[in-house]
């Protein structure tokens, strides 16, 4: 238990640090930074504290919002989609979900694909709806979530298989 | 009381989720409003800090771009020197020091931004630098943006390629005035508005900053005229404005600092007074 809080809290630093160093200069095609912190909300242990990890998103957003000077988007984004966790579980991973034993960064399968871009798709189609309330380009932000959300899954799978341990 | 408690711990991670959800939503609505009442931003110690460490790797890297700007702007001052008359004869005027109307103070970019809809830049440059809220930031290039939040040792700067930016601008040489915006849509073009239709411009044309503002001297390069066409509703120009900054490569600056500016305003507001 003790190592897992230790190992999540490492994880958090770690991804908050390659978020503000790397992954907020990528800049694909001018505009596409992916947000592959979103990891730490979709591989955070299902059976644990849920008032804690509500809010170690919400923190983590605001860390982010900090960094990038926007407000409170991204700790809106994370801690609605830290709430509404348990309900994506419960979609991608069937009735039969006995998800107290899940682990997401065990296996790549079609369901934890799935689970993962709902999830990414969720939190980035809330950042961009933020900006939307405050401007008209509905367009574009569309098309910006879509994008995005290719974009940051792709950078999620492949964080999860380098970091994956290797069992066989 | 025994049943209010109940329900407080019945109910505590709904009512956790909902009094973070509470504090994130007025942070994202504090943030719309103009830069008064900005709680989280990039210039505290801890972001300030990790950028300004951050910076100090990178700056290596640019060495030779910065080298290259420094010279030109050095020759073209001494082309404005050379080309003065009696450069010899004219004793150097030194003016007392609440004479000068603007002063101006040197920082760093530490970190830049250009890719979302509310741009900001961070300074290595505090209040203890003289760094205030409202103050015009330039580069040998033209304008770059206003302080937004100063701390002690950073400030952020709200860029022109801000939504919320609100510049007066002019075309060079003439009076016809203008508001600068951006439409959030390429780093390199921002928007003249609200140009009377009876102003005479062409494509080329230099736009300046302009004299009705409080925070820029006059006469400060913005950018030259791309496009102009005549807004239907309201009669005025659109003016689409080719930037002289790269605003995606902005290294040193320089803060005006306006003197007059309380005065200029107190002024201004005597009359609203009335």
């Amino acid at each position: 238990m003790n190592s897992s809080l230790l190992l999540n809290i490492f994880r958090f630093i770690v991804l908050i640090a390659l978020q503000v160093l790397v992954f907020n200069n990528i800049k694909l095609f001018g505009y596409l930074d992916p947000f592959p912190y979103v990891l730490f909300i979709i591989l955070y242990p299902v059976n644990s504290n849920r008032s804690l990890f509500l809010l170690m998103s919400f923190l983590l957003g605001l860390t982010l919002d900090m960094f990038g000077d926007t407000g409170g988007i991204h700790a809106t984004a994370c801690l609605i989609l830290a709430y509404i966790r348990p309900s994506i579980f419960k979609f991608s991973f069937g009735l039969s979900y006995e998800y107290q034993t899940i682990k997401i960064a065990e296996k790549i399968s079609y369901d934890r694909i799935s689970f993962i871009v709902i999830s990414v798709f969720i939190h980035h189609f809330l950042i961009y709806m933020l900006e939307l309330l405050r401007f008209g380009l509905i367009l574009d932000i569309f098309l910006r979530t879509l994008l995005n959300t290719i974009f940051t899954t792709i950078v999620c799978v492949l964080t999860i298989f380098l970091i994956k341990p290797n069992r066989r | 009381m025994q049943q209010i408690v109940n329900f407080f711990i019945k109910n505590s991670y709904k009512l956790l989720f909902l009094l973070l959800l509470g504090t994130s939503i007025f942070f994202t609505i504090q943030n719309n409003s103009y830069h008064k009442s900005r709680t989280i931003s990039s210039a505290n110690y801890i972001s300030g800090s990790v950028y300004e460490k951050i910076d100090e790797v990178n700056k290596y890297f640019d060495l030779k771009e910065v080298n290259q700007e420094l010279v030109e702007e050095n020759s073209n001052l001494k082309q404005l020197l050379y080309n003065k008359k009696d450069t010899t004869l004219t004793a150097p005027i030194d003016l007392p020091e609440n004479l000068l109307q603007y002063k101006v103070i040197q920082a760093k970019v530490i970190k830049n931004s250009f890719d979302v809809y509310d741009n900001y830049l961070t300074l290595n440059a505090g209040i203890k630098d003289g760094i205030k809220e409202d103050m015009g930031v330039i580069n040998s290039k033209g304008v770059v943006g206003i302080i937004d939040k100063t701390t002690n040792a950073y400030a952020t700067v709200l860029s022109i390629l801000n939504t919320k930016s609100r510049l007066n601008a002019k075309i060079k040489n003439t009076n016809h005035f203008g508001t600068l915006t951006w439409d959030a849509k390429n780093a390199g073009y921002v928007q003249l508005v609200d140009v009377p239709r009876l102003a005479n411009l062409k494509k080329g044309d230099t736009i300046v900053t302009g004299g009705q503002s409080v925070i820029f001297p006059e006469n400060i390069p913005i950018g030259r005229i791309d496009k102009a066409y005549i807004d239907k509703n309201t009669n005025y120009y659109t003016i689409s404005v080719r930037l002289f900054n790269d605003m995606t490569n902005v290294g040193f600056v320089y803060i005006i600092d306006n003197t007059k500016k309380t005065e200029l305003i107190e002024l201004q507001n005597s009359y609203n007074e009335q």
